[in-house]
């Protein structure tokens, strides 16, 4: 039943807009058939509330993140996707008005508690941002940026690891000529890989994709979506997306945002083909945002 | 034209297309070459400005190039009634106090700018920023003065005897001449007034470039667990660097031009080289300015319009210096994206 049924609504909104082609499926990804609370959790938000100055941007979050499995953040603009994952990694502490409070558990302490380690915490919880940012350096040495920043590394060791990051970001056989050259000489969806290598280079836990692939091209946007079901094998994903057959492809596990609040959290299976809020229905069917 | 034609042919082609295409053409046919002909003017008279400027230069110093030869380039002293027209001395003045005030003038400045960019609640930054592009507008007499007032007699009564009382004294280039006195009027000092005279030039323009890095790459480094510091100098300064160079260059024409505050401060001693920071000496701008109104002999005049040439020069030098250095940055890091 749920295999056939979660490719309905897929393919309901791609007639609709230009999508890329569809990947292959898999049939263990959908969150569907296995026990969620028997699942390890990596991090578990409660009673997340958010602030921009005096006007609240998220109301009571309550979500559990799973080890290895992609979970996709959903919902229409402004609807504080973006706000909610950018408190695991605490980047909101850049700008004096955001405040967040509530608990973000991950490894046994609140990431919100004033005694975390930042540097450590973020990079423990990698970041890749709507926008490719390359840093204004060669291929190299953006792979090698947080390996220098965190690790003492022999220099054999330490070229072994960016090739092996490269490699587990698709891109190595694009690159390996052209590790010397400027980062920013890529083309975009290059970009985005690249600075997934740099993020997965560190040794991350969680990698949280901020619309990783709304500023390339749909080929590029297929590479990357096969990307992240690799790399789920080893890491944990928290992917916003816009794109919601982006969602529907390449996570287990779906979250609903609308107006600050999780509305509906559970299988992306379920979200997509049966879900239980009206909100939701009315979202995925393409009826509002 | 290419509306005629469409118009003899109304049949086969769209006359929808024809009757909007009739207008617009016409607007454009006039308006694109009267501006490329207005911008190329304004170009070419840049052009010709610049080469007019050294063409008159080049005139006017001939008779001292072909009278003096190389001379002026090997003979230290300027003194006319010695019949000796050196500029090694000016020169080295020009350079020294240059060097004093960059060194300390770029530091200050980009810490100034990362500070105001980075760290400072914006509100304090834009008074700060205020205060400091203010700074540029003070005329650079006063400079002089207060330097005569403040600095000179700092220098001489605090920072002299303090360096001769440490290690640092005995290092070459500090200890002032006996016949001098005790490094107040000197190129230090000149240095020193000039360095707070091109620091709101270096610092405005470097925050304006720092400004301009994408917040989603300053972000992306703080996501890597960078500090704020790893984050200003591994990314935001790389980031910058081709503007940085850039405002470095702006400080640098200034201080090799400037003149009053120089002539003020420098001691204009011109039959000597320094043997020392703390010395008098003098630069080539106020040489020139100093000696023009008196120099009655023809080839003084020439000789001081070659003194003016070899400045010309110098900047131009470091201008395209500038230039091939940034391209080999921008091709290694990629500079902007």
């Amino acid at each position: 039943m749920v295999g056939t049924a979660v490719d309905e609504p897929t393919q309901m909104q791609s007639s609709a807009t230009v999508i890329p082609p569809r990947l292959e499926v898999a049939e263990d990804r959908r969150g569907a058939g296995e026990d969620f609370a028997a699942l390890p959790t990596e991090i578990s938000v409660r009673k997340l509330d958010f602030f921009y100055g005096k006007e609240q941007a998220l109301f009571g979050n309550h979500i559990e993140i799973k080890k290895n499995r992609v979970t996709a953040v959903i919902g229409p603009s402004g609807c504080g996707k973006s706000t909610h994952i950018r408190a695991y990694n605490r980047i909101f502490n850049l700008y004096r008005d955001q405040k967040a409070k509530g608990e973000i558990l991950f490894d046994g302490a609140n990431v919100l508690s004033s005694q975390i380690d930042l540097l450590d915490l973020r990079r423990r919880i990698g970041m890749i941002f709507q926008k490719p940012s390359p840093f204004p350096m060669t291929v190299f040495d953006n792979v090698a940026y947080g390996l220098r920043q965190h690790y003492r590394l022999s220099r054999s060791d330490l070229s072994n690891r960016i090739e092996d990051a490269l490699k587990r970001s698709a891109i190595w056989d694009e690159v390996k000529d052209k590790l010397h050259q400027p980062g920013n000489a890529l083309s975009g969806g290059q970009q985005q890989r690249l600075c997934i290598a740099r993020a997965i280079a560190a040794e991350p836990d969680v990698l949280l994709m901020d619309e990783p692939c709304s500023a390339i091209d749909p080929v590029a946007t297929a590479k990357i979506e096969e990307l992240i079901l690799t790399l789920k094998s080893k890491y944990t994903i928290v992917l916003v997306t816009h794109n919601m057959q982006q969602a529907a492809r390449v996570s287990d596990y779906t979250a609903f945002f609308f107006q600050g609040r999780i509305v509906e959290f559970g299988p992306t299976t379920k979200i997509f083909s049966n879900p239980a809020e009206k909100q939701t229905e009315e979202y995925i069917t393409g009826r509002f945002g | 034209m290419s509306t005629v034609e469409l118009d003899a042919s109304p049949s086969t082609g769209a006359p929808r297309g024809a009757a909007q295409a009739a207008p617009r053409g016409h607007r454009l046919r006039l308006g694109d070459p009267i501006f490329r002909v207005l911008a190329t003017a304004c170009g070419l008279a840049l052009a010709v400005a610049m080469f007019g400027l050294a063409g008159v230069l080049v005139y006017n110093s001939w008779p001292a190039i072909s009278g003096l030869g190389t001379s002026v380039l090997t003979t230290v002293a300027w003194s006319p009634v010695d019949h000796q027209y050196g500029a090694l001395a000016a020169l080295a003045g020009t350079f020294l106090s240059t060097l004093v005030a960059m060194v300390i003038a770029v530091p200050l400045a980009l810490v100034i700018a990362l500070l105001l960019v980075e760290l400072v609640h914006p509100a304090v930054a834009r008074v700060v920023g205020t205060a400091i592009e203010m700074l540029a507008a003070i005329p650079s007499i006063i400079f002089g003065m207060v330097g005569i007032f403040v600095i000179v007699p700092f220098i001489q009564d605090k920072l002299v005897p303090w360096l001769l009382s440490t290690p640092l004294g005995s290092l070459p280039g500090i200890k002032p001449g006996a016949q001098f006195q005790g490094g107040g009027v000197s190129i230090f000092t000149a240095g020193v007034v000039l360095a707070f005279m091109v620091l709101p030039y270096i610092t405005a323009v470097s925050r304006d470039v720092l400004k301009m890095v994408p917040q989603v790459t300053k972000e992306a480094g703080y996501g890597m667990g960078s500090t704020t510091w790893e984050v200003m100098h591994k990314i935001s300064l790389r980031y910058a660097n081709s503007g940085i160079v850039g405002a470095v260059f702006i400080g640098l024409g200034r201080a090799l031009g400037e003149t009053m505050a120089v002539a003020f401060l420098i001691g204009s001693l011109f039959t000597s080289l320094p043997h020392s920071l703390f010395d008098p000496g003098t630069s080539i701008a106020s040489l020139i300015a100093l000696t023009f109104s008196e120099a009655t002999d023809k080839i003084q005049v020439s000789a001081l319009i070659e003194l003016g040439l070899i400045l010309f020069l110098i900047t131009v030098v470091f201008q395209i210096l500038a230039q091939a250095w940034l391209r080999r940055v921008q091709r290694s890091t990629g500079g902007r994206a």
